[in-house]
């Protein structure tokens, strides 16, 4: 069988909603990870809000549609970031969202790892037939990543986003089961 | 001279105007058990829906449209006889960003195919463009709804996301486009 929740520079955690507030509140400070992240604007909450909402969805149980998952390091077991999944259940598909608020992991392959961890996931355990996501263009680094990973480019929603007084794109991104199997094939031979 | 005697809300032949909490229900209802229809308004599953079913809706509806402040919801009516057609809205709106996205159904088989829908989406897209000042729009549509695709392409809507086989019906998997237009480019037109 697979190991589903560890990779090779991090693993897959659920944590308590006291640990997880205590992150939240450092990295939602971090502007520019939550710009790089998100669409809205940047909000900052208190550690209580962050903890008060960590506990409902804890008390609501799991839901099928819902899976979100904390991420800590191999080596150091630091808490690092998140990734959450949106399914439709009708049409086999999931939203994913992912991020590493602390960002002296940026730009070392964590993503990547978590990505490949949660498209494992998606497609071995959830058995969805696809996986979408959506990153502003100027997030090179991200795009990278994606594209490591196997996702494809399906195009631009042209000039949605406004920052610091100038346009930009945002990038919609796919993965089909079948193209996620081929990758598999390819790295085990 | 600012342009405001332009009614926003009246057609050629139809008119935009809110929902009718007496009478629009019975008729909504008629829609909701014509699984076309249904199938090429919704990705979710369709299903038919009761009057009593739609009122609740329409509660739920009017307390949104209240609450988030991010929606405009319109019933589309005929000018001969104010009789309920259709409807139209613009949702998800993001006012940071301006940017939204479009809705649009002509509800009885009948109705179809004689350029109601193409004056509702003329008046939806100045209420969007003018209105709220919306620096773009977007529609998401299913690939085997060739009908709006025809008509989004004729107001200059680009095909700017192909999300493949996003959608299972019938046994097969189908695309969703997202088509955008940008507000100068629909003033270019007009």
């Amino acid at each position: 069988m697979r190991e589903l929740f560890r990779g090779k520079l991090v693993r897959i955690t659920a944590e308590e909603p006291e640990t997880y507030a205590k992150s939240e509140v450092h990295w939602q400070r971090d502007s520019e990870f939550v710009r790089l992240a998100d669409s809205d604007p940047v909000q900052l909450s208190s550690e209580k809000k962050i903890r008060e909402w960590a506990e409902k969805r804890f008390e609501k149980g799991p839901q099928p549609d819902r899976y979100s998952f904390t991420v800590r390091t191999l080596d150091e077991d630091k808490l690092i970031g998140f990734f959450g999944l949106w399914i439709n259940l009708i049409h086999n598909e999931a939203w994913v969202g992912i991020g590493i608020g602390e960002r002296e992991f940026w730009g070392k392959g964590y993503g990547t790892d978590m990505m490949k961890l949660c498209l494992q996931y998606v497609f071995t355990e959830l058995c969805l037939e696809r996986v979408s996501l959506g990153l502003h263009e100027y997030n090179a680094r991200a795009l990278r990543s994606y594209e490591k990973c196997g996702f494809r480019l399906e195009g631009r929603t042209r000039r949605d986003i406004l920052r610091e007084g100038r346009r930009t794109d945002t990038l919609w991104m796919g993965i089909l089961r079948e193209e996620w199997l081929q990758m598999q094939n390819g790295e085990n031979q | 001279m600012f342009d405001i005697q332009t009614q926003l809300f009246e057609g050629s032949d139809i008119r935009f105007g809110p929902i009718d909490h007496e009478k629009d229900a019975e008729i909504e209802s008629k829609w909701t058990h014509d699984s076309e229809f249904m199938r090429l308004m919704e990705v979710n599953p369709a299903r038919p829906m009761s009057a009593a079913m739609i009122k609740k809706q329409y509660e739920k509806l009017e307390k949104q449209l209240e609450e988030d402040k991010n929606l405009y919801h319109f019933m589309i009516r005929s000018k001969r006889d104010d009789r309920l057609i259709g409807k139209a809205s613009v949702q998800w709106i993001e006012w940071t960003n301006g940017n939204g996205f479009l809705r649009l159904g002509i509800g009885a088989a009948q109705d179809r195919c004689k350029g109601y829908g193409s004056q509702a989406l003329q008046m939806l897209l100045r209420f969007a463009f003018a209105e709220l000042n919306l620096f773009r729009v977007s529609a998401i549509v299913p690939e085997y709804n060739e009908g709006a695709i025809r008509l989004l392409k004729k107001f200059g809507f680009v095909q700017e996301v192909r999300r493949r086989r996003s959608l299972e019906r019938d046994g097969r998997r189908w695309d969703l486009f997202v088509f955008g237009l940008l507000n100068d480019e629909w003033r270019n037109q007009a």
